[in-house]
């Protein structure tokens, strides 16, 4: 019972918060939409007894994404309106809405055929995290490692693309002088 | 119906896609669409963490832990580049980036 | 032996691709010279090969290469010099040579010089090839050499719009002939599973009836196009639009008796069927007299000469038909010799008259060209097979046969036969030669013809005089080494004497006959208002008994609106159609999915999810597909699918 009212109060939150995501016009508005959305599927974690996951979700998505696009978003003027011209909105939304379905169907197809086995049965009486990090630093090591030098190199893409020239406004600069600047540094 | 099964997640998680992916086609600024991306992604690892639990198996979890450490690589990526865009053409909406026209 | 016989094959190639090298350069005498000395070359050899067969030597078979070895097909490019081969070989390179020398001068104004030799002796290399290869692939790839050749050299003055149909109908016409005899080489093939003539023939005596009647059929309807038997005998009297050397060479001694040939060396063959002989023996009865009524009216010096030479044809034809193999091929030697000297002296007329053919325009001709008129007289008393001239014994001979076995309605059409033949031939002289003088009115000069052409005319005439009688014991000794040696004898003395002598004066009536119509004054050029013109019989035969046009009206036209209604509805509509729909579907497609690639990072983002949900799409409906395929089989099943 308990289980049922938090499922349908948090799908019902975590729906509106990213639908004002993807509707409002105010940049600031949808940010904070969307940090309000994360948290609340969070909660959808800690209901399904992924209690790691759920830590996981809060920590990255609402304090190292959303902080990120948080001060991202100083670079730009978010104040001034980008125009939101639309096409055909039905057509959005029944693309959108078909191509969601089909997804869930081959996903859900060998489920609903019950012809899969648990690859890495959950180990009774341990709690979560200490189950997550047998399988983590077991079977998934290689992948968990690939994944780690994947964030170092995001990290330092993210420094070179964002940071270089940070003591040159681009902004204030016109093309030409861009280009001087650009030729300057690789000579 | 109060008893929540996988196919209640299943359609949470499909109704949350779509949800993202109309904002993909629908948003005109940049920013806005990668949250957009953030939303589809996020509709993926309900999906999976569902299925694990109801399966009894942490391979969804730990493919969930992946997304989210693709996601968060995105973001750092694509936020660079996005604010490289911006330097250069002080704009960060979509119908301005058409220098691919043929 | 083997040099002799490389040096009889290649000679002639050798002289054409020495023309051929000349082909675009002005007229050059040495590109006339040259093929016709290696011409020589390979008479000469031919002719040692000849004494050596004579002598009683080895027959020549040798296997230059292997051409093709695929599975138990294997066919090798050999040739073999045997008493039937040779003879064909003599008689070929004999008149080719002296065509080729006669050609020089003949040929002397035209522009193509060069080309007529390059042709002339790609066509002799090629009638080689025909008549000495070992097996029934290089027979038929000389034989298609030869209808190469001849349709080039039919159509030799190409600019001349009869020339151009004219050839073009002749290649058909073999084209359609040589289908049949395609299938009877397959038919060979299938059966006795070699194409060699001896490993051929010898398994041919195991096979039933009914399998060598259909070989025997369609090898004879090859025959028949190449030698323009009836049906397929419209195309010899056109083809007389070619140059007069070509018409003595290949459409009087050589390739037309290129069928005769093949009937002959299949020999073994038709002795096995005797009903396809007779056939064959009563077609050849039947064209000889056909093709010598249309000759009694045409007025036309060559196409009489080709309508005699389809007559002879068919003598040849019924000899070989009835067995008399040996007879066939000697009257096909005595025959290539006047009749190539009768088209050569019509050349030189017809050179002198400023090409008008037309022997109701010339009448005493003879005082200017008396060269000419004395072996044109001869040659034609040749033909009329006077004795003791070549025709006498070969067709004579013919003759008997008939009687012999008993065949009397052949019989009876072949002499009858014998006396138009006089007729017509004598007709022709009498107009050209003799009889009042009716071109100087109409504004020619007649002149004679080069000495040198005469000179190289004279072998042919020579041996048109002697070669019966020297030649007929020593040929058949030779040759009934390999052919059937049936010796022909009427029964009682009496009655080959009657025979002999009736046949000789009944021939010499239709020569006086001949004489006296057509020396008599007052002959004018034919203006179609007298009445025998207007009669029914004269207008039958001068147009062809309306075979040409039976053939215009209902094969060629029906055959073209066909192919006009084809063209219109099938090929624009359907086929160019197809085609065309393709390429504008492609091009059309491409114009209007142009406007996606507007540049715009949103439209495309808005089609990468349209891409994504059609394959996802795709995938779901497979998957369902791979899922549920028992049940999709049983259900189509149940619908008789």
């Amino acid at each position: 019972m308990f289980e049922a009212i938090a499922f349908y109060l948090f799908a019902f939150l975590t729906t509106l918060m990213f639908f004002i995501t993807v509707t409002t016009s105010q940049a600031l508005h949808a940010l904070t939409a969307l940090a309000a959305g994360m948290i609340f599927i969070s909660a959808f974690f800690f209901i399904l007894g992924a209690d790691f996951l759920g830590a996981i979700q809060i920590v990255v998505y609402s304090g190292a994404v959303m902080a990120l696009y948080a001060f991202g978003m100083m670079f730009f003027d978010t104040t001034r309106e980008v125009k939101e011209k639309q096409g055909n909105q039905y057509i959005i939304a029944g693309l959108s809405v078909v191509a969601a379905v089909l997804v869930v169907i081959i996903f859900a197809a060998p489920m609903v055929t019950d012809n899969i086995t648990a690859l890495y049965p959950m180990t009774e009486g341990v709690g979560n995290t200490q189950d997550v990090g047998m399988v983590l630093f077991t079977k998934y090591l290689v992948p968990f490692e690939v994944a780690a030098i994947m964030l170092l190199v995001a990290m330092i893409a993210g420094i070179v693309l964002a940071g270089k020239k940070m003591d040159d406004s681009l902004t204030a600069m016109n093309e030409s002088e861009i280009e001087e600047s650009n030729a300057r540094r690789l000579s | 119906m109060m008893e929540i099964g996988l196919n209640h997640y299943l359609v949470l998680s499909t109704i949350l896609f779509s949800i993202g992916l109309i904002g993909v086609m629908k948003r005109k600024n940049l920013l806005l669409l990668f949250f957009a991306t953030e939303i589809m992604l996020n509709s993926v690892n309900i999906a999976f963490a569902a299925i694990s639990h109801y399966y009894g198996d942490l391979t969804g979890q730990m493919f969930a832990f992946f997304v989210i450490a693709i996601a968060a690589s995105e973001v750092a990526v694509g936020l660079g580049l996005l604010i490289l865009w911006h330097k250069r053409h002080s704009s960060i909406d979509l119908d301005k980036m058409s220098t691919m026209k043929g | 032996m083997e040099i002799y016989l490389y040096l009889a094959l290649f000679s002639p190639f050798v002289g054409s691709m020495f023309a051929a090298l000349f082909g675009a350069s002005p007229r050059t005498m040495i590109a006339g010279i040259v093929p016709s000395l290696l011409l020589f070359v390979s008479f000469v050899s031919s002719t040692i090969l000849l004494q050596h067969i004579l002598a009683g030597g080895e027959v020549v078979h040798v296997e230059m290469m292997t051409w093709m070895e695929t599975g138990n097909l294997y066919i090798p490019f050999g040739f073999v010099v045997d008493q039937i081969s040779v003879t064909m070989m003599m008689v070929v390179t004999l008149v080719s040579t002296i065509v080729h020398v006669y050609a020089i001068g003949y040929m002397d104004h035209d522009k193509a010089f060069n080309r007529f030799f390059a042709w002339l002796s790609a066509f002799v290399f090629s009638m080689m090839i025909l008549v000495m290869s070992d097996n029934f692939a290089g027979l038929f790839i000389g034989w298609e050499g030869v209808g190469l050749c001849s349709w080039a050299l039919i159509g030799f003055w190409y600019h001349k719009e009869s020339a151009t149909w004219a050839a073009n109908e002749a290649f058909i016409m073999n084209r359609i002939a040589d289908l049949g005899m395609l299938i009877g080489i397959f038919l060979v093939f299938w059966n006795t599973g070699t194409l060699q003539y001896d490993g051929a023939f010898a398994a041919m005596q195991g096979l039933d009836i009914e399998t060598l009647t259909w070989i025997g059929i369609f090898l004879f309807i090859g025959a028949m196009g190449k030698s323009a038997q009836f049906p397929l005998h419209t195309w010899l009297a056109d083809a007389m639009e070619g140059p007069t050397p070509v018409s003595a060479l290949i459409h009087a001694a050589t390739m037309v008796t290129a069928g005769v040939y093949l009937v002959v060396r299949s020999n073994e063959l038709y002795a096995l069927i005797p009903n396809v002989g007779l056939f064959i023996a009563s077609l050849g009865a039947f064209v000889a007299i056909f093709a010598a009524t249309m000759a009694l009216v045409n007025r036309d010096i060559k196409r009489v000469i080709a309508y005699s030479t389809l007559s002879q044809l068919g003598y040849m034809f019924a000899a070989a038909g009835l067995g008399a193999y040996w007879v066939a091929l000697f009257h096909l030697m005595a025959h290539a010799f006047f009749k190539a000297l009768l088209f050569l002296g019509g050349g030189n007329v017809m050179h002198a008259m400023s090409n008008e053919l037309d022997p109701f325009k010339m009448g005493a001709l003879g005082k200017t060209m008396k060269g000419t008129m004395i072996m044109m007289t001869l040659a034609s008393v040749a033909l009329a097979g006077i004795f003791p001239l070549a025709g006498f014994f070969s067709k004579d001979l013919i003759l008997e046969v008939a009687f012999i076995d008993a065949h009397y309605i052949i019989y009876t059409v072949l002499l009858l036969t014998a006396g138009l033949t006089a007729f017509y031939s004598f007709r022709i002289i009498a107009l050209i030669f003799h009889g009042e003088d009716r071109h100087t009115a109409l504004g020619f000069h007649p002149h004679e013809a080069y000495k040198f052409m005469l000179v190289a005319m004279s072998p042919l005439l020579i041996l048109a005089i002697i070669a019966g009688f020297m030649f007929k014991m020593p040929y058949f000794e030779m040759v009934t080494q390999l052919l059937p040696a049936t010796e022909y004898h009427v029964h009682s003395a009496t009655t080959y004497w009657i025979m002999t002598i009736g046949t000789q004066l009944f021939v010499m009536l239709a020569i006086f006959f001949a004489y006296k119509k057509y020396m008599a004054p007052g002959i004018k050029v034919p203006d179609g208002t007298s009445a025998m013109e207007n009669s029914f019989k004269y207008k039958l035969l001068i147009n062809q008994y309306y075979i040409p046009y039976f053939y215009e009206e209902y094969l060629v036209k029906p055959y073209r609106e066909l192919s006009t209604v084809l063209w219109k509805q099938v090929d624009m509509k359907v086929v160019d159609a197809t085609v065309d729909g393709i390429a504008n579907m492609l091009v059309s497609t491409g114009e209007n999915t142009r406007t996606m690639q507007s540049g715009n990072l949103s439209t495309m983002l808005k089609w990468m999810v349209t891409g994504l949900v059609a394959l996802l799409s795709l995938a779901v409906v497979f998957g369902l597909a791979v899922k549920y395929l028992d049940e999709i089989k049983t259900c189509l099943s149940s619908l008789g699918v």
